[in-house]
């Protein structure tokens, strides 16, 4: 017996009991307020998600993938009573999960900031790998949420890993300079501060109080931005994009940088004048000499110390995890489209602030609260509280929805165990793209929206049908998963069919199950390999392995 | 209606004897069936209604005051001269192919709406409602393949395809009514299955038990959404009518008419898909956002491309004997602003633009409606998304008192009380 195991384990027995007790007030917090909607609107809701339930979906939220089955199994059989405490611990703060928790993240605000980019023109701005390299490092670092912030805003240097100068965050805005810079305006105040101003570009915006003038005072910020074309030596071929601040002589002919102004159309087709002024009315120096004023650095201070980007941030993470957030669309917020629960709204966002911008205890908040535990099963009173008839959600239950493109993909090959033969994080991020290349179509407009095909149609179910990454995953080659189980030879068939269930679905077998993969095998004239792909074949096409639930 | 014999498919399923193994697929003591609804063919039904439609959708907002209502020697006119046509109207002189066709196809000038937004433009174009946050209302194709494919219990391929573009989604109609996206190219990917025809049939029935037991625990819709995708997806696997997405099985007089682009196949294709009984097909066109440069871009790219391809598809379904049930309709979010902007583009425009559209009965070679000296304001009536939605609707006999009920259960009337187009009706 190792003496200092011992007193290590009951140290950590004791602080983990304290743990368990004490409910973290900002999850209090959540909880008071949720269950006050309850009760106002006479819902009863569902009862707690069982425990492999809850791993499930807090591996897909958090990680972007599924738990194999180990990890389904040592939380399941884990009998202390702060197990939820610690898993969500562990996935936040544990070395072995770093990777999976920054791959997820910088993933999903790729997506936001530039799209999965499907346009592979040799001249486009945007290097995804960059920005997804950048993002990676500040996920796996959590700095601060507005630091972040500040970064992709204020960013200076090349957008293409090992080009000299490169920093990865400049790839937000280099590929919205175009015209203006009119979608730097728009992008940057939906993202960070959630307002929706790109209508008032052209005209006062027809329901929020948003003015023309205000769009172009906010415009005004990124006229010192130059996109810089570097080309590869002794040729026309651009190397990569430099994006970098420049004096902005103003609009005014004969220039006047000292005031350096810019002029807009109004309806009436006359002119009007614009100087750097933020959301809430805060001016800056009019110079446009980068030496006398840096105005990406003015703006990224002032979006970073704006109430709104607590409230923009607590929004949109609570949408992630719940499936729904506060308001809809979760990036348009303001007095025309009141959020359902202020008060628990305001309160985060204040938590969020005065714990440094910390993402990682923002995501603890929500995830151990009772809402995002709640089983997916409805009751006779609770059947009604769905979105999609049109209410505002109540968290009465948890919401199920489809997997994203990118959560299915690294699910079967956790399924499969296929992610064990991937290289680097780069490696791995670039055959994901690809793969998920043939899902997305953009919309060829100024705004640069794209929509994918991933959502549970056709098409999806044609790749889950035929396509490679199932073949690979049912073949039973050797090294994958299901290989390993058919050649186990000390487990048991139904112990077989319990493992693959673990594995896809988070659950044990059925009797149902294990009975009609009794017939598959003597259908198969007792060929075990035959019927155990089958059966794996349908449970990874199941709707219970492509939803959260 | 199945233009194409069986034996000419030469994937290895064969949909009859597929079938029979769904049917017998006992090893589990339970057929597949409920996969297979909308596989048994159901001969006896009458075929009411060979209607079908096109939308030509032109993404990103086509500046229609340089096509279809010019104003030559206006400020805001630009260089472009409006030539004679087919049809008592006049269009863009970089349109000279589709000029011989006008009298099959009818301008509507006075389209007003208030949508200058992409996004939201695209959505109330598509589905005649503004947004909202609380109800997802459906589009074009996903109502009118809902509302005529029970009446073509013989298509297996989806009844409403998109070809270059992601269309909107079948909102409160459910999944099974979205868009099948395919490439202009007419290769479905992962159609191919490498299975044997009795273990897709043991594999289906298994996974049948494991669906069914998810959906009875009251997971809610998604769960249940699932099954019927399954049973589409079966379907096309094993159609022979799948052959009407390949695009290359034309000659090459044939392509070249068309013109060798995606969209100039998107539109061959919407052609062969309405051939083969597709209620409904949608072929996307962008690059018409264009805040610069729009003069240029118009004369050398996009209207060349546009002209050829919509040029043949009337052409071509004219001369097929298709063109009277087959409902072609010309539009995008909006129009462009009549005035020329400092980089010499035009910007979003809603309040004075023009949609185009003709076939399945409907009069051609019109022009309705007017706008100002200018292009600025519509002068006449004004007619807004609902109101074309509701004339196409009427074309293709489906009733303007079709009601949908949404999730919340509120009554959703069909093309959203739209008025009918009268002047396009004889």
């Amino acid at each position: 017996m190792n003496f200092r195991y011992l007193i290590f384990g009951l140290v950590g027995a004791i602080t983990a009991n304290a743990l368990a007790d004490e409910i973290l007030p900002q999850v209090e917090l959540i909880n008071t307020a949720i269950s006050r909607g309850w009760t106002e609107n006479q819902l009863r809701p569902s009862v707690p998600a069982n425990d492999r339930e809850f791993c499930r979906r807090l591996f897909l939220d958090m990680l972007g993938r599924i738990p194999t089955v180990e990890e389904l199994e040592a939380y399941a059989t884990d009998r202390k009573p702060d197990k939820k405490q610690r898993l969500v611990h562990r996935l936040l703060y544990e070395d072995e999960y770093t990777i999976d928790y920054a791959a997820q993240w910088s993933n999903r605000w790729a997506n936001l900031l530039v799209g999965r980019q499907t346009d592979r023109r040799r001249n486009n701005p945007v290097d995804r790998p960059g920005l997804e390299k950048y993002l990676r490092d500040r996920f796996a670092s959590n700095q601060p949420y507005d630091r972040m912030v500040h970064e992709l805003i204020a960013a200076e240097g090349t957008n293409r890993p090992g080009a000299p100068k490169f920093n990865g965050a400049v790839n937000f805005l280099a590929g919205k300079l175009d015209e203006d810079a009119t979608l730097a305006t728009a992008h940057t105040a939906k993202y960070f501060l959630g307002l929706q101003v790109q209508c008032t570009q052209c005209h006062n915006h027809p329901f929020n109080s948003w003015k023309q003038d205000q769009f172009w005072q906010l415009n005004s910020f990124f006229r010192q931005t130059a996109l810089l074309r570097r080309f590869r030596a002794g040729s026309r071929n651009v190397d990569y994009f430099e994006l970098a601040n420049q004096d902005f002589g103003g609009e005014d002919r004969p220039m006047d940088p000292a005031n350096a102004r810019i002029y807009y159309e109004l309806r009436n087709g006359k002119l009007a004048a614009a100087f750097p002024v933020f959301v809430d009315g805060t001016k800056i120096e009019t110079s446009g000499y980068v030496q006398d004023v840096n105005r990406r650095r003015e703006l990224a201070d002032l979006v970073s110390r704006s109430p709104f980007l607590s409230r923009a941030i607590v929004n949109r993470l609570w949408s992630v995890f719940l499936g729904y957030g506060f308001t809809r669309p979760i990036d348009d917020m303001g007095p025309h489209n009141p959020p359902a629960y202020p008060e628990l709204l305001e309160a985060l966002s204040h938590e969020f602030e005065t714990h440094s911008f910390d993402l990682k205890q923002l995501m603890s908040w929500i995830v151990l609260s009772d809402a995002y535990g709640l089983s997916s099963r409805t009751n006779k009173h609770n059947e009604k509280d769905d979105p999609l008839l049109g209410q505002s959600p109540q968290f009465s239950h948890f919401y199920m929805r489809q997997m994203t493109a990118e959560q299915l993909y690294r699910s079967l090959l956790t399924a499969s165990r296929a992610d064990k033969t991937h290289g680097s994080a780069d490696r791995q991020q670039e055959k994901q793209r690809e793969w998920l290349r043939q899902f997305t179509i953009a919309f060829n407009n100024d705004e640069g929206d794209e929509a994918t095909t991933f959502d549970g149609t056709i098409t999806q179910t044609l790749m889950m049908f035929n396509g490679d990454l199932m073949r690979q995953a049912t073949e039973g080659k050797a090294g994958n998963y299901l290989h390993q189980i058919a050649n186990d030879s000390r487990k048991r068939p139904t112990q077989k069919i319990q493992q693959l269930c673990l594995a896809a679905v988070a659950r044990p077998a059925t009797a149902r199950e294990q009975k009609a993969f009794q017939a598959l095998y003597v259908y198969h004239g007792q060929d075990q390999l035959k019927a155990l792909q089958d059966f794996w074949w349908a449970l990874l096409n199941s709707n219970e392995f492509i939803l959260n639930h | 209606m199945n233009i194409w014999p069986q034996t000419a498919r030469p994937q290895g399923m064969h949909r009859r004897h597929f079938l029979e193994h769904l049917a017998g697929a006992s090893a589990l003591a339970l057929p597949a069936t409920a996969f297979v609804q909308s596989m048994r063919a159901q001969a006896d039904e009458l075929r009411k209604n060979h209607k079908s439609a096109i939308l030509l959708w032109m993404g990103g907002g086509p500046s229609t005051i340089d096509l279809w209502d010019l104003k030559p020697g206006q400020p805001t006119g630009g260089p472009f001269r409006p030539i004679s046509t087919s049809g008592d109207v006049q269009i863009c002189e970089h349109l000279p192919q589709l000029a011989q066709q006008m009298h099959h196809l009818s301008v509507v000038r006075s389209m007003s709406t208030q949508e200058a937004d992409h996004g939201r433009g695209r959505y109330f174009m598509h589905t005649g409602y503004v947004p909202n946050p609380n109800v997802e209302h459906p589009g074009y194709g996903s109502v009118i393949a809902h509302q005529l494919s029970p009446q073509r219990s013989d298509l297996e391929i989806p009844p409403f395809v998109s070809v270059g573009g992601s269309s909107v989604g079948p909102g409160f109609l459910g999944m099974t009514w979205a868009p099948f996206v395919v490439n202009a190219n007419g290769r479905v990917r992962n159609l191919e299955t490498k299975l044997a025809e009795d273990r897709l049939a043991q594999r289906m029935a298994a996974l049948q038990l494991i669906e069914t037991s998810f959906v009875k625990q009251g997971r809610g819709e998604a769960a249940m959404e699932h099954a019927k995708v399954l049973d589409k997806t079966l379907s096309l696997m094993t159609s022979s009518q799948m052959k009407a997405f390949e695009v290359d099985q034309e000659s090459d007089a044939v392509r070249e008419r068309y013109g060798r682009n995606n969209f100039g196949s998107g539109c061959l294709m919407a052609r062969r898909l309405v051939e083969a009984g597709v209620p409904f097909v949608e072929v996307d066109l962008g690059g018409w956002d264009n805040h610069s440069g729009i003069f240029p871009t118009l004369q050398n790219n996009r209207l060349p491309v546009m002209d050829q391809a919509m040029s043949a598809l009337i052409a071509d379904l004219d001369q097929r004997q298709l063109l009277s049930d087959t409902v072609v309709l010309w539009m995008g979010e909006f129009g462009r602003t009549p005035r020329i902007n400092g980089n010499t583009g035009r910007d979003h425009w809603a309040r004075a633009w023009s949609v185009v559209l003709g076939g399945g009965g409907l009069k051609g070679g019109l022009s309705i409606g007017e706008t100002n000296a200018d292009g600025t304001r519509v002068e006449s009536n004004p007619y807004s998304s609902q109101d074309i939605m509701a004339t196409v609707c009427q074309a293709l006999g489906i009733s303007l008192d079709t009601t949908f009920t949404s999730r919340n259960g509120r009554p959703m009337k069909i093309a959203n009380h739209g008025r009918l187009v009268s002047e396009l009706f004889s």
